[in-house]
């Protein structure tokens, strides 16, 4: 009794730390994923019937990927028994049975990045995207992803069912996109990770505490992709593959970097009530250091490489803010120039408010109210919350009282997070 | 697998791409064997659209549904596989003018 829960226990340890490598192995080796969903389980189902008899084995990935190939062939001999000519389930015998393919560990080894780019595919819709990500790559229920984005079960497993048919029906190849393909097909896997993460990101400090921590998932997959990009033979391909890879793998870096930075901060964004602390009020006591210092090693690394994008440069902003012993040290102008980075890489009008906030530190809320004002009046950022109430944070430090209201009035119009109204009324009331 | 881009232009760009160009296009995926069948189509004007409602034949003017860009012609292309057939259809000169729908055919069953 003792050994079989031991046995069980081990086979729960197992399915935890390998269970995405076997479903990634076996949807190539299968080539559909419910098949091999159903296959892993299986699979795991024999683990726990026959570990406690025959010992635990040496090498127990092998040993379930193998078990779920049989029990995929003993599933397909089933159905055909029912439907007599079926060429897609002949075409998987033909797969199941191929020993080259199963017996190949360098195919092996690159498994889960082609899992996490056929989940990041840009042929499937952004949302679908997400979804899919975590319930395969991450192992995550239909139930708690639909509890993480607020939806309802039932509709975020038809958005699943619904990108597996496209991927069986439109031919999306199970592959690590070739080095022309890398940089634009990373853009897609890094953008899934990011918005994983600001999901979780606002979510903890919105009202609802039950949400699966989805930033610390998003951490995890980004901590994925670097290890698996590190490891793959596109970094010693031709000097375009290893010119795309060194891309690419700055900017996984980057993001992660970027992502520990931020999550850094979790403990002392929040008051013990739920309400908004903002940077400058921060207790930088509750800073998580471990997390500051590897997200600047890795900034750091990055930078000195040479080869970086705007994940990279956000990190470099995250870190320097990170580094400062207290709200008034902040090297402003050193995160003026990075904003002026950032800029020239990505032009955009959010980047630009950010860049006017910095130069209010550095030089003075006039100058960064004037900044402020011309973004404004080029109409970008008119329904922007955060434009508006950057606005009347600088007018109420100069004392502009009347103006400090009305800028804070519209940005509470536009805020729908219980938190972040509660700050702006705040706000409001010091000017009223 | 076989692939249909369908190439989607709005009426005032219609002829924005010359057709030598669209020409030169086609010889090089027949050149590289990829292509099954292409042409290019009449404006959305001269489209009539073919239903059958309840045993009788429904025939309207007009393309199935109104959007800005209409289709303006198209390409059989043969592809391993979504990701190739993307790239084939990235080359079709349209595609910076408009868009190309890239739509797996479906084999039917006898």
């Amino acid at each position: 009794m003792a050994a079989s829960d031991a046995v069980r226990e081990t086979v729960n340890a197992v399915y935890l730390s390998d269970s995405r490598r076997v479903l990634a192995t076996l949807i190539r080796l299968l080539g559909d994923f419910d098949r091999a969903e159903e296959a892993m389980h299986d699979a795991f189902r024999a683990a726990l019937e026959q570990w406690p008899r025959e010992g635990v084995p040496g090498n127990p990935r092998a040993w379930l990927v193998s078990a779920g190939r049989f029990k995929a062939i003993d599933a397909l001999r089933r159905s055909k028994r029912f439907d007599a000519l079926d060429e897609a389930s002949d075409q998987a015998e033909l797969a199941v049975t191929d020993e080259a393919a199963w017996a190949d560990p360098e195919s092996v080894e690159d498994d889960r990045l082609r899992l996490i780019f056929t989940c990041c595919h840009p042929a499937l819709a952004p949302d679908a995207q997400v979804a899919l990500t975590l319930r395969e790559v991450c192992g995550l229920t239909t139930e708690e992803i639909a509890q993480a984005f607020l939806t309802r079960a039932p509709s975020l497993a038809q958005r699943i069912v619904r990108a597996k048919a496209k991927i069986r029906d439109a031919r999306i190849p199970y592959q690590v996109p070739t080095p022309d393909q890398l940089p634009d097909r990373l853009d897609a896997v890094l953008r899934v990770i990011y918005l994983v993460f600001n999901e979780g990101y606002t979510a903890s400090s919105g009202t609802t505490v039950t949400r699966h921590d989805l930033s610390s998932e998003a951490i995890r997959l980004g901590r994925l992709v670097v290890e698996l990009l590190q490891e793959s033979p596109l970094r010693s391909g031709s000097r375009q593959a290893m010119d795309a890879w060194r891309g690419a793998w700055s900017e996984a870096r980057g993001l992660l970097a970027l992502m520990l930075l931020q999550e850094s901060r979790r403990a002392a964004r929040t008051s013990s009530a739920g309400d908004v602390i903002l940077l400058e009020h921060q207790d930088r006591a509750l800073w998580d250091r471990s997390q500051i210092a590897e997200g600047t090693r890795l900034v750091e690394e990055v930078l000195s490489s040479g080869v970086f994008g705007a994940y990279t440069v956000q990190a470099a902003i995250a870190a320097v803010h990170a580094g400062a012993p207290n709200a008034a040290a902040t090297d402003w102008a050193e995160i003026v120039g990075l904003y002026d980075v950032l800029a020239r890489a990505d032009p955009s009008p959010v980047i630009a408010l950010n860049r006017a906030v910095a130069v209010a530190m550095r030089d003075g809320p006039e100058a960064g109210l004037a900044l402020i004002d011309a973004i404004l009046a080029g109409g970008d950022l008119l329904d922007y919350r955060l434009a508006h109430a950057a606005r009347g944070e600088l007018c109420r430090r100069l004392g502009r009282t009347a103006d400090a209201r009305e800028s804070f009035e519209r940005a509470l119009a536009l805020t729908r997070q219980e938190p972040e109204r509660r700050l702006l009324e705040r706000r409001l009331a010091e000017v009223t | 697998m076989k692939y249909l881009c369908l190439v989607y232009l709005e009426e005032q760009k219609l002829h924005a791409v010359p057709d030598s160009e669209c020409m030169a296009c086609g010889t090089g995926f027949r050149n590289s064997g990829v292509l099954i069948a292409a042409e290019a189509l009449q404006s959305v004007d001269t489209a009539t659209t073919v239903r059958i409602r309840n045993g009788r034949v429904s025939v309207t003017d007009g393309p199935f549904a109104e959007t800005k860009e209409q289709l303006a012609g198209f390409y059989l292309i043969e592809a391993r596989d979504l990701n190739e057939a993307i790239q084939a259809a990235s080359k079709i000169p349209p595609a910076r003018e408009g868009s190309i729908e890239v739509r797996p055919v479906r084999e039917l069953t006898p």
